[in-house]
């Protein structure tokens, strides 16, 4: 399975053999506006679903991003310290927040397909 | 009442464009049992300028001032001249009556000052960074050893015994809600072993240098034994001139620097308001609590400064903040930033020399006295001495002849029993030679 | 993620380079200004003190080994380096200062003539008790002013500002659950509130939980009396409210709060709209903080100092904190320790140093004396039907989330900006090339794009009108479509608008020589 699953709090989750990858929506980034930090959870954390993960802090907000999914985080991507930009340019691609071993598949299934979150957005 | 623009012709005249019959209708939504007639306050009516100064001018004449007479008070609090264009500079209504930078179009003044304030802090203290002020050096050091919880994630703070019981008890009050707060024995003149005390669950060690007996401290063999248990060293200077003379915190290993900045551009006012500095390294910025002024751009590219990292802050973070405060210390901060700019590199080191010759001198004379003992052997300008007798009665009894000799410690530690015979004394630039010779013969003459 | 999209955008707009450029680089009266770093030379100072030999010997071989790096300069210099940039800032001196919940008022001249007095700004605050025999009477003086005006039994002065304050408040009320041998570890926030009420709240220890508005802009009772139970230890509540109105519900709300036994914390913040006519004592308050800087007119300073007394009600003034002032046959004594409390008396511990912000003191107490109760009166009233007359003249032009008739200040929201271009950022910032201060914006967070004014008790009616004028004219023209004015502003002041995103993403806090000496580790 490589889909990607969005949560109602703007994060989605792309997995890939037993890891997700975890990030913000580019609709949580416009509502944001410039990303200016981000603290990233420490490699090896465990995270339970729904648990703080991270914050991303704009000039005019701080936000904390929630685990999608449970698990053992495995990376992080460093690069947005020194380039927190990267979150506005591509929060889908290159502005990845961190990786996740998920602890319990099944908890994908609650997610959002990107079609349902499409519509949901919409609908805000 | 002078300070009311409005006529009765014009309330009634605003009344009508609102609609409202008189005011009292703008007040509707106040329960009527809660409004209370002029009558039910206790208090005298309005009065003119006249009345007014004179009233608190004879408040002020019950008080003696630093400068009515010897004096040589310290512990926390010192009494240093004050160039007049500071006064001035700050009195300056663009400084004066302006509110918190928010609109930085309009505040460039206010964030350039502070832009130059936290540069000299992080110079001063041998520091990466400071912050732009907080209240008094005991909120800072309360906000340093909470500072070092969230870093360290630890809830123990151990306190020097020769950090100023003010700032100690502060500690424990504030950071004793989130963690525990262990203070080492009081040995006025000495340095405790306070290693022992660092364990796996200590956050910071705060050591206070010169301490409030005066000692110059060693930080460096404190920062090593707090490192090297995963623990960080708060240093806390509460005279800011010594650092013209000794080495700065930050070159000793110090983690966070909590100071009290009055001593330059601030006067004594019985202890408020006064300006708290607070320095720390780069890598812990965004722990670092209280407002801070950052260099950018603006739409024409011209430098410029805004309140910078501001998602820290309680109004944006709300419950989630690294901090409760919204103010700094803003014209205090000033009042350091113009003297210190006044005094320069140069003028800044010859007052600490300025200050250091004159205490040693009068540490000297005053040793020579019978049964007085100087207890402090390093120190920049101010010591304790043991006196054969009680120093709270010495005090009183020079004060009734026109000298503030010092601060009994028991002031400060009144259940320490070491501390029950002790006098802590300062004397900085603005202590003559007579005054110095008074102090001596008084003291001769008051004891036994 | 939490979607917390609150505070202000903060887009730089469009660049716009003045022609003709000066060859100074200065335009006029407005004048460029380096930093002081980047000014003077060694070896001057603008401080005349004469170089003494020292022995070395008392200082622990701690001498300092390098430079500090301080610049040098002459007094002429220094002088004008912070005039320039005193020139710099809008100030209520010079203009109308709307700025609401943040109250800038006059700040009388007498006020810092009287704190510079010899006898209070060079007063010791170890100095024995014998010699500040007039300072504890000020304190005194003005603690009697304090609790007669909020009709609350007891106050503690040591706070050193509204938070601070806050702090204290919250501090007390735990001590006093604690000595009652209860767990209460929920406070009741409305959503409204100012954002240092949660942080306080946290600070001190409890967990927040919020309370919904009303459409009207006021605390949800019946929400409220939901969330109350026995593990609700306090609500804290700002009366006058953030949106500018009473909560007419106080009374019934203090009842329920106390059914519950909780204790009822008011913020001050706003009590200038009500002094001299309401005491929050016979509202059920238990306990309220009180910027001296808004309602007594100390000056802001730039950002402080402030100060913030606290009146205490008969259930937490056993709890309030050390130095404790009593008066006696002997005199005026402070008490500083523990064991030497009166009977009952259970401090909870020290806020700070010393006691309290004395120079703030006897500015504050300068203006109560000045105006005098009547004239404390007369401010609040004149203060309400001027922030009145403000929302009765621009409802209209501009668009009120609230029916009237307000208390010290009016809000408005965005909604007359709707489609047209024009965001409340760009409208505020337009006011400044017309020579106001914004008023604040994006607070409260309940009310879309809120422009919050506050014009205070300072404002000549022919102020006031002017200020309806210009502010209902731009209001017409952003309306209309003409955005031009609008766009890019403040196009007429020392700097436009600056990159917070740049200074955010690259924090440069400090000025660094070209060289800069590696501190050791």
């Amino acid at each position: 399975m490589n889909e990607t699953r969005f949560t109602d709090q703007h994060e989605w989750v792309r997995v890939d053999g037993g890891e997700g990858t975890v990030g913000i929506t580019r609709y949580a980034t416009e509502q944001l506006g410039d990303v200016v930090y981000v603290e990233l959870p420490k490699i090896g954390r465990s995270l339970a679903k729904g648990a703080e993960a991270a914050v991303v802090e704009s000039v005019k907000a701080a936000s904390e991003i929630y685990a999608p999914v449970g698990g053992s985080v495995t990376a992080a991507n460093e690069a947005l310290n020194d380039d927190p930009a990267k979150v506005n340019a591509d929060p889908e691609g290159e502005g990845w927040f961190f990786k996740l071993k998920l602890a319990n598949a099944a908890e994908l299934s609650a997610l959002m397909t990107a079609g349902q979150y499409a519509d949901y957005v919409k609908g805000l | 009442m002078r300070y009311l623009p409005l006529t009765n012709d014009d309330r009634a005249a605003m009344l009508a464009k609102i609609g409202a019959r008189d005011v009292d209708a703008l007040f509707r939504d106040v329960p009527k049992s809660a409004v209370v007639p002029l009558s039910a306050f206790e208090l005298p009516d309005g009065q003119g300028e006249i009345e007014v100064e004179r009233a608190l001018s004879r408040l002020a004449a019950r008080n003696v001032a630093a400068g009515a007479g010897p004096f040589f008070c310290g512990a926390g609090a010192y009494k240093h001249h004050v160039p007049a264009a500071v006064d001035h500079l700050i009195q300056r209504s663009e400084f004066l009556t302006s509110y918190t930078p928010y609109q930085p179009e309009i505040a460039q003044g206010t964030l350039q000052y502070l832009f130059e304030f936290q540069t000299q802090v992080a110079l001063l203290t041998g520091m990466e960074v400071a912050n732009a002020s907080l209240y008094d050096g005991s909120t800072a050091t309360a906000e340093a050893v909470l500072m070092a919880q969230r870093l360290t994630k630890r809830p123990k703070a151990v306190l020097s015994g020769g950090l100023h019981p003010h700032y100690a008890e502060t500690v424990e009050t504030v950071a004793g809600l989130s963690g525990t707060v262990v203070r080492a024995p009081v040995r006025p003149g000495r340095a405790e072993d306070i290693a022992a005390l660092i364990d796996e669950e200590t956050s910071c060690v705060v050591v206070q240098s010169p301490d409030v007996f005066g000692l110059i401290r060693d930080l460096k063999p404190v920062a090593e034994a707090a490192h090297a248990k995963g623990a960080l060293l708060v240093a806390v200077v509460t005279e800011i001139v010594s650092l013209g003379l000794i080495e700065p915190p930050g070159h000793q290993g110090a983690d966070i620097v909590a100071a009290e900045g009055q001593s330059i551009g601030n006067g004594l006012s019985f202890g408020g308001p006064y300006v708290g500095l607070f320095a720390t390294r780069e890598k812990f910025i965004r722990q670092m609590p209280g407002r801070l002024s950052g260099e950018t751009v603006d739409a024409e590219g011209r430098r410029g400064y805004v309140l910078t990292l501001s998602t820290r802050e309680q109004h944006i973070r709300r419950e989630k903040a690294t901090s409760n405060i919204c103010t700094n210390s803003g014209l205090c901060a000033l009042a350091f930033t113009i003297h210190l700019s006044l005094l320069g590199e140069d003028g800044f080191t010859r007052l600490a020399r300025a200050n250091h010759a004159k205490a040693a001198a009068l540490a000297d004379r005053l040793a020579k006295l019978n049964g007085v003992s100087l207890m402090t052997p390093f120190f920049f300008n101010e010591f304790a001495l043991r006196l054969p007798k009680p120093a709270a009665g010495v005090v009183e009894a020079m004060a009734a002849k026109g000298i503030l000799a010092g601060v009994p410690a028991s002031r400060l530690l009144p259940h320490e029993p070491a501390a029950r015979d002790l006098l802590i004394v300062a004397a900085t630039e603005t202590n003559t030679e007579e005054d110095c010779a008074a102090f001596a013969k008084m003291l001769g003459d008051v004891l036994p | 993620m939490t979607m917390n999209n609150q505070g202000s955008p903060t887009a730089t707009g469009a660049g716009q380079t003045r022609e003709p450029a000066t060859i100074s680089g200065d335009r006029g009266m407005d004048h460029e200004e380096r930093l002081i770093f980047e000014l003077g030379r060694p070896g001057m100072s603008g401080v005349d003190i004469p170089r003494v030999e020292i022995a070395e010997s008392r200082l622990a071989g701690q001498r300092r080994k390098g430079p500090i790096g301080l610049p040098g300069l002459s007094e002429p210099e220094v002088v004008r380096h912070y005039v320039r940039l005193s020139r710099m800032n809008y100030s209520i001196d010079a203009g109308l200062y709307p700025l609401g919940s943040c109250t800038m008022k006059h700040n009388p001249r007498l006020n810092e003539k009287l704190a510079r007095l010899p006898g209070f700004g060079d007063l010791h605050p170890l100095a024995p008790l014998s010699a500040a025999q007039g300072a504890l009477a000020l304190i005194g003086e003005l603690m009697r002013w304090l609790t007669a005006l909020t009709g609350m039994p007891a106050v503690t002065m040591v706070p050193k500002a509204g938070a601070h304050g806050e702090l204290c408040g919250m501090l007390t009320i735990r001590a006093a659950i604690a000595a009652r041998g209860e767990q209460r570890p929920r406070v009741l926030v409305p959503e409204s509130a100012h954002g240092t009420n949660p942080a306080t709240a946290t600070f001190a220890g409890f967990t927040v939980d919020e309370i919904k508005a009303t459409p009207k802009g006021r605390v949800d009772v019946a929400a409220l009396e939901a969330k109350l139970g026995p593990d609700v230890g306090a609500v804290m509540l700002t009366n006058p409210n953030t949106c500018g109105l009473f909560e007419r519900d106080v009374l019934r709300i203090a009842q329920l709060v106390h059914k519950a036994g909780a204790y009822f914390y008011c913020d001050g913040a706003n009590f200038n709209a009500i002094a001299g006519r309401v005491r929050p004592g016979d509202l059920g308050v238990d306990a309220m903080h009180i910027n001296l800087h808004k309602t007594f007119s100390t000056p802001h300073g730039g950002g402080g100092p402030g100060a913030g007394p606290v009146v205490l009600s008969a259930a937490l003034a056993p709890f309030a904190p050390l130095p404790l002032l009593v008066h006696d046959a002997s005199g005026f004594r402070l008490i500083e320790d523990r064991d030497e409390v009166p009977a009952g008396a259970r401090p909870f511990g020290r806020m700070c140093a010393f006691h309290g912000q004395m120079g703030m003191f006897v500015r504050a107490l300068a203006t109560m004396l000045s105006h005098g109760r009547d004239g404390i009166r007369q401010a609040s009233e004149d203060a309400v039907l001027s922030a009145n007359y403000i929302l009765a003249s621009l409802k209209d032009a501009m668009s009120a989330p609230f029916e009237g008739p307000c208390m010290h200040e009016a809000l408005f929201d965005d909604e007359f900006l709707h489609d047209s271009g024009v965001t409340t950022l760009d409208f505020a910032k337009a006011m400044i090339d017309e020579g106001y201060h914004p008023m604040t914006v994006y607070f409260p967070l309940v009310v879309h794009g809120a422009m919050l004014i506050e014009p205070t008790e300072s404002e000549s009616k022919e102020s006031l009108d002017r200020f309806i004028r210009v502010l209902g004219t731009m209001a017409l023209e952003a309306k209309a479509g003409k955005r031009e004015r609008f766009e890019g502003a403040p196009r007429l002041v020392p700097r436009r608008r600056l990159d917070e995103t740049a200074a955010s993403r690259k924090p440069v806090l400090r000025w660094k020589p070209k060289e800069m000496p590696k501190a050791a580790e």
